[in-house]
């Protein structure tokens, strides 16, 4: 492996996925795989707006047909210090997604000495996922959600993705995965604009143990052995996760609202 | 046909590292050190775009002085090289030695091969767990590297101010000491540059994965005061 040096028509300025091209680590695209069941896929998460930015929660599941492969997997990731990137869909393309995209954001800082603005990154990841169209097609889909904290406007942001490389921008809350349509219903009864940290953490573990009950796809919290979703808020100090043992005495507190509630 | 003027190799290669020198020493310096929590970059630039120094990895510095462009360059190729090797393999196996190495091949190679050598002196700079493991990488235009785990001057009037940092210079100081003695050193005893004149940065063993931090307005104030 030697320097990487390009004469100025070759340069392929500050992205890495043009650098990778440039040097040959180009992907290919797979045949039609006709047993899906032996690919592993994440399933459920959720973004929330909250007052001072954005919330994002997956639930630790990872799927192989009706089988569950792994009980802790991690499917909600920084994409650099002030955005996260939650992957949904082919557990492997979707893992090689978001480590390129992490070094997409971290090569484009480092070469230019400014990381790009947040519409920008959603925009790379809306490319990268154009990219992956053709594997999309024959059953290796990635569906990620994008969100992030803009110092400009002091908010947080959101964005939500198709296959084709969509980008769509919602208000309050985004949600992807198998489970996505009941752990938004629960977000959608509860969220308001004022929300606040506390809150819409509490609205994330329930949304998301809500979709456990209902999907087969998505693991709900495991008090037994200490696995809790993955919750993570991105504000004005950035990216940072919210500790298992936060999330356990919250954890406890709903499943006793709920054991009260006496229903099914 | 006309024969081609005779040069003895001698005179080419002095002639091409005069030239070389010469550009370089237009140019204003450049500090690396090493202090209590990792490594220090200073320098006299009062341009706030065009950087000295910059990141190259998690814990792998650079800075160059001489010309701009040149020495810009090698250190997006040296990103590039990093990252690329983090992708393929793993995060801990990229380091500065290998790409100090690759710097200098290139180096040598414009020195002998081609029309003009490049008119750059640079430094990579890596932080390891303690600072025994603090380790500088000194390029020179003809692909000369050295290494060291005190401190390097590059650039303009180098000869001079490393005089200066080795009267108080001391092993293990802190942030603050260290950049005291590195500015003082740079603008010599009768002037006193404010923190626009400078560009400043730290590779820091606090910093977490991404050890590279610029130190500018307020901050620096404070530690110049």
């Amino acid at each position: 492996m030697t320097l990487p040096i390009f004469t100025p028509p070759e340069d392929p300025g500050p992205s890495f996925l043009g650098l990778l091209r440039k040097v040959g680590f180009e992907g290919s695209v797979p045949e039609k795989i006709e047993n899906n069941n032996s690919i592993t896929h994440g399933t459920t998460i959720v973004a929330i707006r909250y007052s001072d930015g954005v919330l994002m929660a997956g639930d630790r599941r990872a799927t192989s047909g009706h089988l569950i492969s792994h009980r802790t997997m991690e499917k909600v990731f920084p994409a650099d210090a002030f955005s996260g990137v939650g992957i949904s869909g082919a557990a492997g393309p979707a893992m090689e997604m978001v480590r390129l995209f992490q070094l997409q954001l971290e090569h484009y800082e480092k070469v230019e000495g400014s990381p790009l603005s947040l519409e920008g990154k959603a925009n790379q990841l809306s490319l990268m996922l154009k990219g992956n169209f053709p594997a999309a097609m024959q059953g290796l889909g990635v569906v990620p959600i994008f969100a992030g904290y803009e110092e400009k406007t002091d908010q947080g942001r959101l964005f939500q993705f198709d296959i084709t490389g969509g980008r769509y921008e919602e208000k309050d809350f985004v949600s992807t995965g198998s489970g996505s349509l009941h752990a938004s219903t629960v977000v959608k009864l509860r969220h308001s604009s004022s929300v606040g940290l506390s809150e819409a953490i509490d609205i994330a573990l329930e949304a998301l143990l809500e979709a456990s009950e209902e999907d087969s796809a998505t693991g709900g919290p495991d008090l037994l052995r200490g696995i809790f979703p993955v919750i993570a808020k991105i504000d004005a100090n950035g990216f940072e996760r919210i500790s298992d043992e936060e999330l356990e005495g919250r954890t406890e507190i709903i499943v006793q609202s709920i054991s009260e509630r006496g229903n099914s | 046909m006309t024969m081609p003027m005779y040069v003895s190799p001698e005179q080419l290669m002095k002639d091409r590292a005069d030239y070389a020198r010469k550009g370089i020493s237009r140019g204003r310096a450049a500090v690396a050190c090493t202090y209590s929590e990792g490594v220090l970059l200073c320098a006299e630039n009062p341009s706030k775009t065009l950087r000295k120094a910059g990141e190259i990895y998690d814990k792998i510095g650079f800075m160059g002085v001489g010309k701009y462009s040149e020495f810009d360059q090698l250190r997006i190729a040296g990103i590039r090289h990093a990252d690329l090797k983090g992708y393929s393999f793993s995060r801990n196996d990229v380091d500065a030695r290998w790409l100090a190495n690759q710097y200098a091949q290139i180096l040598g190679q414009y020195f002998t091969h081609e029309m003009k050598p490049l008119e750059v002196e640079m430094i990579v700079a890596e932080i390891g767990d303690s600072q025994v493991d603090d380790q500088l990488f000194h390029l020179l235009y003809d692909g000369t590297v050295m290494d060291t785990s005190s401190f390097v001057v590059i650039g303009g009037e180098a000869e001079l101010i490393r005089d200066r940092i080795q009267e108080t210079w001391k092993a293990g100081s802190s942030l603050e000491e260290s950049i005291k003695v590195t500015t003082k050193a740079l603008s010599g005893p009768d002037k006193t540059f404010s923190s626009d004149e400078l560009e400043v940065a730290i590779l820091s063993r606090g910093n977490g994965r991404r050890a590279f931090t610029r130190i500018e307005g307020d901050e620096l104030n404070e530690l110049l005061a």
